[in-house]
C-alpha cells in the first residue's frame, strides 16, 4: 500500500487561493501608503507659477541667454525657475537688472518673447511651509496645515471631554452596579447607538445640536457652523466604543479581586475605583485611544456641522474646516487630477493615516505591555 | 488644680471620638459611593437621551405642516372635465406638450421614449414642469401638533392663497420616485437602488476573499513572521478611518483602473461616466473597506468551531481542505454570515469614502450596471443636509428613516440568525 501523500491539484490551487487571499491586506496597506505617499511627492514637488510682477524690457530671440527686466516685483535670485508665456528658463546669475538664463528648460521649447512679456515665477510647497504655517488657502497657494490639524484637535477634544467620561462610567456602571437584566437592555441601546450612519450624527450635529448650543449661548457668540457642535456629536458617537470596549476590560477582572477588597472592608464604589480600575487600566487605555483615533478620522459630522473654508482659530463656536472635512469638500467638486488641490488631498491623508495609525499601534502596545495576566 | 479630672475625661472621650470617628467616616464613604452610583447611572441615561434626542429629531423634521404654491392648479389642467389623476398617458403628454417648449419635449423624448414611458413617468413630469408645487413654508411635527393656532395665523398673515396640507415627508411615492431638484415630489429611489449596487458589488468582492483570508489564517498558517504580520496589519486596518479608502479608491480604482471600472475594456464605452466615477469604483472601494471587518469577524466563527470535529474528521482519512469544506465552514456559517450582515450595514451607512470617489451630484436615472453614474442613500442625506433651504432637511429626515429601517431590518436579520444557529454546535 501506498502510503506516501497524494498530490492533489485542486486543494493546491485553493490552497494558493486562501493564501492570496490573506496576503491581500496586506497589499491594501501598501496600497495604501503608496498611493498616499507618491502622490504626496508630487504634491511637494509640483511646480505652481506665481507672477513676479516683472516685465522683460527688451525683445528676446531664441538663443539669446542673457537679457533686461524691469527692476521693481519679486526678487529674483539664481536658480530659480522662471517662465515667460510657455517657456521655462532657468536663472544662472542675476545682475541688477539683468538676467542670465538657461533657456528652455524643463524641454521647454524656445520661442520669441516680444518687449514687455511678464515673468512667471515658479513656486512648490515646502515642508517647511506645510508645517510651519497656519492658514490653509490653495486658492492663493498657502497650503499651511496647522489651519486643519487644528480644528481636527479641537473636535476631537471636544468629543474627548464628552466620550471619556460618560462612557467610562457607563462602563464601569455596567459591569459593577447593573444587573444582569437592565445589562440586556442597555447594551443592545448601546449597539443601536454605534450602528447608526455617521451622517445621521452629522444631521443630529446640525439641527439638534448647534440650535441647542446657540440658544445657551446666544446667537450672536455661536455660529451656524461650529467645531464644538461637531465635536460634542463626535462625542456622542464613540461613547459606545469607550464605553464596551472598556466594560470588555473591566469584566474580564476576576472576581477574587473584588471579594479581597470587599473582605478588607471596602465600599463598592472603593472597590470599582482602586481595584478593578487598576487592573483593567490597560484595556481602558486601549479604548480610550481607539476611540481618540475614531475621532480624528471622523468624516460626515465635522464636513456637515463644522463647516467650509480653513480657519485657524481657538474659538470652539467658529466655523473651522477640519483635515477630513476638507478632504469631502474638495474632492466634493470635479477634481483636475493634475493640480495641486488634488495631490493635496494625499498630503492630508497620508498625515491623518499616520496619526490614527500611531494611535492603533500605541494602543495595542498598551494592552501588550500593561495587561495584567490573572490566573 | 484641675488637671487630673481633666486628664480623665479627655481619655474617656478620646475614645469615644475615636469611634464616632470612625461611624462617620464609614457613613461618609458610603455616600460618597451613593453619589457616585447616581453619577454612574446617570451617565448611562445621557445615551438613552441621547438616543432619543436623535430619533426624535429625525422624526420632528419627517412629518408636519407644509404650505405651498402651484404655478398652475391641476383644475385649470383638466381636459373636458377629467382632472389629471384620471387621465390616460397620452392626454398626460399633451397637457405636458402645451405648456413646456418643444425643445424641452424633445429632450424628455431623447431621455426615452413617450411609449416607453409609465403613465406614472409622465404624470410626475406634469407635476415637476406644469405644476411646478413650491414650498413657501414647512413646520415641524411639534409645531403642527401643539401651535396649530400660531401656524393658522401666520399662514393667514403671509402665506395667503397657499395650499396648506399635513405632509409626511415619507410616504411610498417618496421612496418610489426618482431623485428631483423639487422637494416636495423628490424621492430616493435612485439613491436606493444605487446602494443596493454598490453593496451587492462590495460583498461579491469581499465576501470570498475575506472568508479565504479567514480560512488561510485560522486552518493553514504557521505561526510564522509573515503571518504575524498578516494578522497585525488586519487589525491596524480596520482602524484606518474610511476617508483613506476613500483616497485609495479615486487613486486606484477612478484613475489608475480607469478603463476597467468605466467599462472601456468590455466594451461599454458611455461618455458621461467614462471617467472611473462608477458603481463598481464605489462597490469596489466599499468592498475594501469592509474586508478587515469580514475577515477578523469570520476569523472568530472559525476559531468558535470545536476542536474535536477537526480531529474526527482527520481522524476519518479527511485531507485538510475536506474537513474545512465539509465540516469547519458549515459550523461556522451562521456566524460568518451574522459577521458579514453586520459589514454590509456598516458598507450601506458610509458616505465620506463615495464622496471621495465621486458620487453624482445630481441624477435621476436608475443605474443600469456597474458602469453607471451612482449615488446612494447616505449621500443623497448629505447632499440634502448641505442645502441651504430648510426644505430639504424634511426630505433628508425622511431618507434618513429609510435608511435606519433599512440598517435595523438588517441587524435584526442578523441577531434572528446568531439566536436561531447558535445553539447547534
Amino acid at each position: 500500500m501506498n502510503l506516501k501523500k497524494k498530490r492533489r491539484l485542486g486543494e493546491s490551487i485553493v490552497q494558493g487561493f486562501l493564501f492570496l487571499s490573506g496576503v491581500l491586506s496586506i497589499f491594501i496597506t501598501i496600497g495604501i501608503i503608496f498611493e498616499l505617499g507618491t502622490e504626496s511627492m508630487l504634491f511637494f514637488t509640483r511646480v505652481q507659477w506665481e507672477r513676479s510682477n516683472r516685465l522683460i524690457t527688451q525683445e528676446i530671440e531664441p538663443g539669446l541667454t542673457e537679457f533686461e527686466v524691469s527692476e521693481s516685483g519679486e526678487t529674483l535670485r539664481e536658480g530659480d525657475l522662471i517662465r515667460l508665456r510657455n517657456e521655462e528658463m532657468r536663472i544662472i546669475e542675476v545682475q541688477s537688472g539683468r538676467l542670465y538664463v538657461e533657456r528652455g528648460a524643463r524641454d521647454t521649447e524656445q520661442v520669441f518673447h516680444s518687449e514687455g512679456t511678464a515673468i512667471e515665477k515658479a513656486t512648490q510647497v515646502t515642508f517647511l511651509e506645510f508645517f510651519g504655517k497656519t492658514d490653509w488657502n490653495p486658492q492663493i497657494g498657502r497650503f499651511g496645515i496647522w489651519a486643519l490639524v487644528n480644528s481636527t484637535l479641537m473636535t476631537s477634544l471636544f468629543a474627548i471631554a464628552v466620550a471619556f467620561p460618560v462612557g467610562l462610567s457607563v462602563a464601569i456602571f455596567l459591569s459593577e452596579y447593573a444587573s444582569p437584566r437592565f445589562r440586556s437592555v442597555l447594551k443592545p441601546i448601546l449597539e443601536v447607538l454605534a450602528g447608526i450612519p455617521t451622517v445621521v450624527y452629522g444631521y443630529f450635529a446640525l439641527t439638534f445640536m448647534t440650535p441647542l448650543l446657540r440658544l445657551i449661548f446666544g446667537n450672536n457668540v455661536v455660529e451656524i457652523y461650529n467645531t464644538a457642535s461637531a465635536g460634542i456629536v463626535i462625542g456622542i458617537l464613540i461613547i459606545p466604543m469607550v464605553s464596551s470596549m472598556s466594560e470588555d476590560a473591566l469584566s474580564a477582572v476576576p472576581n477574587s479581586l473584588r471579594e479581597a477588597a470587599y473582605g478588607l472592608g471596602a465600599t463598592k464604589f472603593e472597590t470599582a475605583l482602586q481595584v478593578v480600575l487598576p487592573a483593567g487600566f490597560s484595556g481602558v487605555a486601549a479604548a480610550f485611544i481607539v476611540a481618540t483615533s475614531r475621532a480624528i478620522g471622523e468624516t460626515m459630522i465635522v464636513a456637515i456641522a463644522a463647516g467650509a473654508g480653513s480657519n485657524f482659530t481657538f474659538n470652539p463656536f467658529k466655523a473651522a474646516e477640519t483635515m477630513t472635512g476638507h478632504i469631502v469638500r474638495i474632492s466634493g467638486g470635479d477634481l483636475s487630477y493634475n493640480s495641486l488641490d488634488y495631490n493635496s488631498l494625499f498630503a492630508i491623508g497620508l498625515m491623518l493615516f499616520f496619526m490614527t495609525l500611531a494611535l492603533n499601534i500605541f494602543s495595542q502596545r498598551i494592552v501588550k505591555k500593561f495587561r495584567e495576566v490573572y490566573q | 488644680m484641675s488637671a487630673v479630672p481633666d486628664i480623665e475625661i479627655s481619655r474617656t472621650t478620646e475614645a469615644e471620638v475615636d469611634h464616632f470617628a470612625e461611624a462617620e467616616i464609614l457613613s461618609k464613604r458610603h455616600a460618597v459611593g451613593k453619589i457616585w452610583r447616581v453619577v454612574f447611572a446617570s451617565s448611562t441615561l445621557v445615551g438613552i437621551i441621547a438616543l432619543t434626542a436623535l430619533l426624535l429629531n429625525i422624526i420632528n423634521s419627517a412629518f408636519g405642516y407644509v404650505a405651498f404654491e402651484n404655478t398652475i392648479q391641476p383644475e385649470q389642467l383638466a381636459i373636458s372635465g377629467v382632472s389629471i389623476e384620471e387621465m390616460s398617458r397620452e392626454d398626460l403628454v399633451i397637457v405636458l406638450g402645451n405648456h413646456v417648449s418643444q425643445g424641452l419635449m424633445r429632450r424628455f423624448e431623447d431621455e426615452m421614449p413617450w411609449e416607453e414611458r409609465t403613465r406614472e413617468d409622465v404624470y410626475d413630469l406634469v407635476q415637476e414642469r406644469v405644476v411646478k408645487p413650491t414650498t413657501v413654508a414647512q413646520w415641524s411635527l411639534y409645531q403642527s401638533l401643539f401651535k396649530v393656532d400660531e401656524i393658522r395665523q401666520e399662514i393667514a398673515e403671509k402665506y395667503r392663497g397657499a395650499d396648506v396640507i399635513f405632509k409626511s415627508w415619507i410616504t411610498v411615492d417618496f421612496i418610489t420616485s426618482p431623485q428631483s431638484s423639487n422637494a416636495l415630489i423628490a424621492g430616493v429611489r435612485t439613491a436606493i437602488l444605487g446602494s443596493l449596487w454598490t453593496i451587492l458589488i462590495a460583498i461579491s468582492f469581499s465576501f470570498p476573499i475575506g472568508v479565504g483570508a479567514a480560512i488561510y489564517l485560522q486552518e493553514y498558517a504557521k505561526d510564522n513572521f509573515i503571518n504575524r504580520i498578516i494578522q497585525t496589519n488586519l487589525n491596524n486596518l480596520a482602524g484606518v478611518p474610511s476617508i483613506i479608502y476613500g483616497i485609495l479608491g479615486l487613486a486606484l480604482f477612478v484613475r489608475t483602473l480607469n478603463q476597467f471600472t468605466s467599462g472601456a475594456v468590455f466594451g461599454y464605452a458611455d461618455p458621461m461616466t467614462a471617467n472611473g466615477r462608477t458603481i463598481l469604483s464605489a462597490g469596489l472601494t466599499l468592498g475594501l473597506l469592509i474586508l478587515p471587518l469580514i475577515i477578523i469577524n469570520a476569523q472568530e466563527a472559525i476559531k468558535a468551531v470545536p476542536n474535536s470535529l477537526r480531529e474526527a474528521s482527520y481522524g476519518m482519512g479527511a485531507t485538510r481542505w475536506q474537513t474545512v469544506w465539509n465540516h469547519v465552514l458549515p459550523s461556522a456559517l451562521p456566524g460568518i454570515l451574522t459577521g458579514t450582515i453586520l459589514a454590509i450595514s456598516r458598507a450601506i451607512g458610509e458616505t465620506a469614502p463615495l464622496v471621495v470617489v465621486g458620487a453624482s451630484t445630481f441624477i435621476t436615472f436608475d443605474p443600469t450596471g456597474p458602469f453607471s453614474k451612482f449615488t446612494t442613500l447616505p449621500i443623497q442625506i448629505y447632499q440634502w443636509t448641505s442645502r441651504p433651504q430648510d426644505v430639504f432637511r424634511n426630505i433628508a429626515a425622511g431618507a434618513i428613516i429609510v435608511l435606519l429601517v433599512m440598517l435595523l431590518s438588517m441587524n435584526a436579520f442578523a441577531v434572528l440568525l446568531r439566536n436561531r444557529y447558535s445553539r447547534r454546535i
